[in-house]
């Protein structure tokens, strides 16, 4: 079949997401919900390039985006459901991605909103504006009493699975890089190179803005709805920042670099624990000398290690040379 | 009516610590162009360091000279501790893209915290009871029940907020500030010594927001390490609001956002006031895109 190679890229991710959906069984359930965890990161991570690194925007409100997805899709699972009487099969294979979709599509229409006034503002007042939306969600989904308030929504049936965490994670990456490599998307990039030139050049920047955020915003809610658990303070300014480290650390507006961030990111944590839970051998003898002190340490040196890669890689880490002028 | 005097009453006193926060804010905004995500830790620690001056140093509680003491104590730590920060943190930034700067001063504000919350390096993850600094006692006027801490806390924001006018309008180091603010280079051509000037900015504002911290724990009866992540937050929206890098504007935004709050807790939608302050900043930067007292800026090309 002639595919384009990125064409085939997608196909052989879904492929791979699939085969290791089939043998998730005999996987270690806490092995497997750190692997899903870097299925959401990467999805997360690849839709705020577009917004961040691609179109030049700063967007600090992706958390409340993912919290729409999220709270959308588990309402539809926890309350329409139950009323088809479906199989669990059926509600695993065909419920669940259309639960998906509508979450998305909800954030979109939220990105859109919120891409309006991207119009009028730029940089540090944008970053403000997407950060108070993202906060303003929050504080409405804690004090619904309908989705469960403070306390969260308990009782979510899982549907989320290694096919369709790393699946979305595959499409998004290839609806991001598809979308920049065609005619439109070197619009997005004109945005962000200089705005004053593209609109010279006739590119209605507008559009190019607010095609970011609510593209940027429906896979953001995707990645929600493939969260299993729910409460409000895990959608909370902080996530926002973590993605938004993750998209600076991999190089604002590269692929792959991205991607690595993400997952590196998403693994760092869970590797600094892992360690902290074991000793190692005294080189003199006696007793072997616990790494306990990493448990408590491991958020201490991940911020180090942030703000030491700012000062010594401040362009990403895998960033190699200037692919864009640099703006001054 | 009484209700409403007395709303009002604790609507300016949240709002004069939102401003003294959002007075460093931007301040710092002013010089290096940048927000200081960490700002909202020193004000945490300006908190604690009032805690540690009682706690530990045994300054007497329930004084007026043991208050303004710890208050003192705390400012200048802070103002030490932002020096510092500014000094390993953000200057070997100085010619680098703003986003780099954001994100370390993020890194800097998860040290913090992270630092703070650690039961061996810090103070733990356990809430503190904070001691009564000044001597606390109800005053009635009339119907209006007025606390010693929160008359402190009004005089002590106000002179501080008096001070800094007179710093950056009548002294020399004030107007090197402002023009630094105005034009980085010109400042440095006419002799300004640039890293010099944004030290002392930053310690200035570490200050106020050290002073700020002092003077929320006064009022609320316990502190922890994450204590500053809203109050903060709130300021940098009050120094948005206003226009950021526009000192009056800060300060105004910290009084409207202090009132808005307040007046909204006192309603059935008390649990949403946290949503509201940022619903009205969306709607006045929809309206004002620089700010309430802010400039817009003409691109040029």
């Amino acid at each position: 079949m002639a595919f384009p190679i990125a064409q085939r890229g997608l196909l052989a991710a879904l492929i791979l997401a699939g085969v290791a959906s089939a043998v998730s069984g005999s996987i270690d359930p806490y092995f497997l919900d750190v692997v899903m965890g870097v299925g959401v990161s990467v999805v997360l991570a690849s839709s705020l390039n577009l917004i961040n690194g691609f179109t030049g925007q700063f967007s600090l409100g992706h958390a409340g985006f993912m919290a729409l997805g999220a709270y959308t899709s588990a309402m539809l699972s926890t309350v329409v459901a139950p009323r088809l009487g479906w199989s669990p099969a059926l509600l695993q294979w065909v419920f669940f991605p259309f639960s998906l979709l509508v979450g998305g599509l909800l954030a979109a229409a939220a990105g859109l909103a919120v891409g309006a006034p991207s119009l009028r503002l730029k940089g540090d007042y944008l970053a403000i504006v997407t950060l108070g939306f993202g906060e303003i969600i929050r504080v409405i989904l804690q004090n619904v009493d309908a989705v469960g308030g403070a306390r969260g929504l308990t009782g979510v049936p899982t549907h989320t699975n290694l096919f369709w965490t790393f699946g979305s994670a595959a499409l998004t990456v290839y609806t991001v890089w598809a979308l920049l490599n065609s005619t439109h998307g070197r619009g997005f990039l004109a945005v962000a190179d200089d705005e004053v030139a593209a609109e010279a050049m006739g590119l209605d920047t507008t559009r190019y803005k607010i095609t970011a955020f609510g593209i940027g915003s429906f896979f953001a809610g995707i990645a929600g709805g493939l969260k299993g658990y729910l409460n409000p303070g895990g959608f909370s300014f902080d996530k926002s920042i973590e993605i938004v480290v993750m998209v600076i650390l991999g190089g604002m507006g590269r692929h792959a670099g991205v991607v690595f961030a993400a997952i590196l990111l998403t693994l760092l944590p869970e590797g600094l624990r892992e360690l902290g839970s074991r000793s190692v051998p005294n080189p003199f003898g006696g007793a072997a000398w616990s790494l306990e002190w990493i448990k408590d340490m491991r958020m201490i040196l991940y911020s180090l290690l942030l703000i030491l890669l700012m000062l010594m890689r401040p362009q990403g880490l895998f960033h190699r040379g200037e692919r864009r002028r640099q703006r001054t | 009516m009484t209700e409403f005097l007395q709303q009002l009453l604790n609507g300016v006193l949240l709002g004069a610590i939102y401003a003294l926060i959002a007075l460093g804010y931007t301040m710092v905004y002013g010089v290096l162009r940048f927000i200081n995500f960490a700002h909202s830790d020193v004000f945490m620690l300006g908190a604690f360091v009032a805690w540690y001056s009682v706690e530990k140093l045994g300054l007497p509680t329930q004084s007026i000279g043991g208050g303004l003491m710890a208050l003192l104590l705390s400012m200048s730590v802070c103002a030490v501790l932002g020096v510092v920060i500014e000094k390993l943190a953000y200057k070997p930034l100085r010619q680098r893209s703003t986003l780099t700067v954001l994100i370390t001063a993020i890194g800097v504000s998860l040290l913090i915290q992270n630092v703070a919350q650690n039961s061996r390096l810090g103070f733990g993850p356990n809430p503190k009871a904070f001691p009564a600094l000044f001597p606390s006692q109800q005053l009635h006027f009339g119907t209006l029940t007025v606390s010693t801490h929160q008359l402190v806390v009004l005089a002590v924001a106000l002179s501080l907020l008096g001070l800094l006018y007179w710093i950056v309008h009548h002294t020399r180091i004030g107007t090197a500030m402002r023009a630094l603010s105005f034009n980085a280079t010109a400042a440095s051509l006419v002799g300004i010594n640039n890293d010099r000037i944004i030290s002392f900015t930053f310690g200035l504002g570490s200050a106020l927001a050290g002073a700020g911290g002092v003077l929320y724990a006064m009022n609320y009866p316990s502190i922890d390490p994450l204590m500053g992540t809203l109050p903060g937050l709130k300021a940098f929206v009050a120094a948005v609001l206003g226009g950021i890098g526009n000192l009056p504007g800060a300060a105004l935004g910290g009084l409207l956002i202090g009132l808005v709050e307040t007046f909204v807790s006192g309603t059935r939608l008390s649990t949403f006031r946290d949503a509201i302050a940022f619903g009205i900043l969306i709607a006045i930067l929809l309206f004002r895109p620089a700010g309430l007292l802010g400039k817009l800026k003409v691109e040029k090309v």
